[in-house]
């Protein structure tokens, strides 16, 4: 798994950065309350990092720095070797930086149509801004077929996201990250609510993201999700990490004790 | 196989534009039955047609508040405000333009006001736009000490743009076409459109996928004020004159206008169709009462009927 399968990593002066995405000493406050307090977290290339912790433990204000939704304060994070500055990183930034993010299902608009679910804030459009409605659906059912394995029955480009069941949904959100070909596609509790066929097709494309030479944030508070498709897993409690473990050092039932007891109230 | 399948999904995607029309259709048989010296003769429409579009205008601005899930009280003074300092340029400056660009700006400035009070503050539309249509409405009668202005442009170009005809048809219904298949492509076929309906529809989702959400809610304010306006800018042509309480009892005629249409009050879907159709329907109900023979106090209440009606027929369709 060498370093230099993304030649987008090689940055001014020919120097090579490991890293795709490293954040050091993150601090996230929402109003008072402290969210993070201090973060070190790291992903290089063409790992699949599991997240992994409850709720509250500050997992997805994590993420949403990562993807541009919230601004960090205190802290420093590079993402391909470029320092972000947190008043000018959005979501924008992110998705041009190659990171793409399946949220639960509620990151999907209900009544509108699928081909503007996979489009919305990427729209093709002409010079005036108006959308070319015909490219953009015909790219949606290419993505549909060859993506989403979407087959031919009942849903099609035109259909709502209310009339697609939890899985299909995870699948449109899935499809449009790999549509737009991340480089690091982060993945929150995408599992929750789907059926255990459902979570097997996930999974799968969690483990496709490996092959393709990509990375992968996997966040979800279910370790036997996680463990199988992880290289190494990072335990968050209350706003800090408080383990970091490489699969090969670890089994699943230790993993499972070792996060009772780094989050066993002291 | 295939045509039934197709039927049943152009219903399908058609049903609300289908029954309104078809309660549109009823009420006018309605009205023909009843006095069909009036209805039978083309005078009455061609009168429809030239006072329809003021409601219809702002209805149009109101439609693409309510797809943003959002609402707005306060254009029937923006009207006014918007009216009085296109009246004011006019009689100061002796430009005709100089006045429309006043009053535009005018009406998107007061847009943008509730705007940015509604994204930045945080207060809900309704609050804000109730607070500033009095503080509107306060304003115009401040600055014209209640009296009204005369606006007698003449004969000349912008009269004839905006208060003549065109083969006949009034100009005003004209604008109020121009604007409604304007407003559709915003809204439908444009990206500034699809940020509009998705907010409506799920804000969150729609700030994950990058889109800046208040500014989007800013804009669409800002057209709301602007659509406001140029209702004025066409009563005022019309009237040859501005008056202090221009714009009132607009506002309820308008929310029925959008409502009857089948545009819901949750965000997210939207009907320009059925504003358009909506705007006549709601519009040409007191003439009907009054030839029909019913006395005035008929009307308010065949209005709540029909307003009822209609919302009851949207609702149980899109269940």
């Amino acid at each position: 798994m060498g370093g230099l399968s993304w030649p987008l990593l090689v940055l001014g002066g020919g120097k090579i950065v490991d890293k795709l995405v490293e954040m050091k000493n993150i601090h996230k406050y929402y109003g008072r309350l402290k969210a993070l307090k201090g973060i070190d977290f790291s992903v290089g290339d063409n790992e699949i990092v599991g997240v992994l912790g409850d709720n509250g433990a500050g997992k997805s204000t994590l993420i949403k720095i990562i993807t541009g939704l919230h601004a960090f304060r205190e802290g420093e994070m590079y993402i391909k070797g470029e320092k972000i500055n947190p008043r000018h990183y959005s979501v924008k930034k992110a998705h041009q930086l190659g990171i793409e993010t399946v949220y639960q299902e509620q990151a999907l608009a209900e009544k509108q149509a699928l081909w503007r679910n996979i489009f919305l804030g990427r729209q093709k459009t002409n010079a005036l801004g108006f959308i070319k409605v015909k490219e953009e659906k015909e790219e949606t059912e290419k993505v549909m077929r060859e993506l989403m394995g979407f087959t031919g029955i009942g849903a099609n480009p035109d259909s709502n996201i209310k009339t697609l069941s939890g899985g299909e949904k995870q699948g449109v959100a899935i499809g449009r990250a790999m549509y737009f070909d991340a480089d690091l596609v982060i993945l929150d509790e995408p599992t929750m609510a789907l059926s255990l066929q459902e979570v097997d097709k996930v999974l799968n494309f969690i483990e496709s993201i490996k092959t393709r030479g990509k990375s992968c944030v996997y966040i979800s508070h279910n370790i036997s999700n996680v463990y199988p498709v992880s290289d190494r897993f990072v335990a968050m409690d209350r706003g800090k990490v408080v383990g970091r473990y490489n699969k090969d050092e670890i089994s699943l039932d230790q993993l499972n004790e070792e996060l009772i007891s780094v989050t066993k109230v002291k | 196989m295939d045509s039934k399948l197709l039927n049943s999904k152009t219903w399908e995607k058609y049903k609300t534009q289908i029954a309104l029309i078809s309660i549109a259709i009823f009420v006018l048989l309605l009205f023909i039955i009843t006095s069909p010296a009036v209805f039978l003769s083309p005078q009455i429409y061609r009168s429809f047609l030239s006072t329809v579009p003021f409601v219809g205008v702002m209805a149009l601005g109101l439609t693409l508040i309510l797809a943003m899930g959002q609402i707005d009280l306060s254009f029937p003074a923006v009207m006014a405000l918007s009216g009085f300092v296109f009246a004011l340029t006019y009689q100061l400056s002796g430009s005709v333009f100089l006045g429309m660009l006043a009053c535009l700006l005018t009406g998107s400035f007061v847009g943008m006001l509730n705007g940015l009070l509604v994204t930045k503050i945080g207060i809900p539309a309704i609050v804000v736009t109730i607070g500033m249509q009095f503080f509107i409405r306060g304003l115009s009668n401040v600055l014209s000490q209640g009296s009204a202005l005369n606006m007698n442009v003449g004969d000349n170009i912008f009269y004839r743009l905006f208060a003549g005809d065109l083969f006949g048809i009034p100009a005003q219904a004209i604008w109020f076409v121009f604007l409604s298949i304007l407003l559709w492509a915003i809204l439908f076929r444009h990206k500034f459109g699809e940020h509009v309906l998705f907010t409506g529809d799920n804000e969150d989702a729609t700030r994950m996928m990058g889109i800046n959400v208040d500014k989007t809610k800013i804009i669409a304010f800002m057209i709301m004020g602007g659509a406001a306006a140029f209702a004025g800018i066409l009563d005022v042509f019309r009237m040859r004159t501005w008056w202090p309480t221009m714009g009132e009892g607009y506002l309820m005629m308008t929310v029925a206008t959008v409502f009857v249409g089948g545009t819901s009050m949750f965000g997210g879907e939207a009907t320009i169709l059925g504003t358009f159709i909506g705007a006549f329907l709601i519009g040409s109900l007191e003439a009907g009462i009054v030839a029909a023979g019913l006395s005035g106090f008929w009307t308010r209440l065949i209005y709540g009927l029909l307003i009822l009606v209609a919302v009851t027929i949207h609702t149980v369709m899109n269940r």
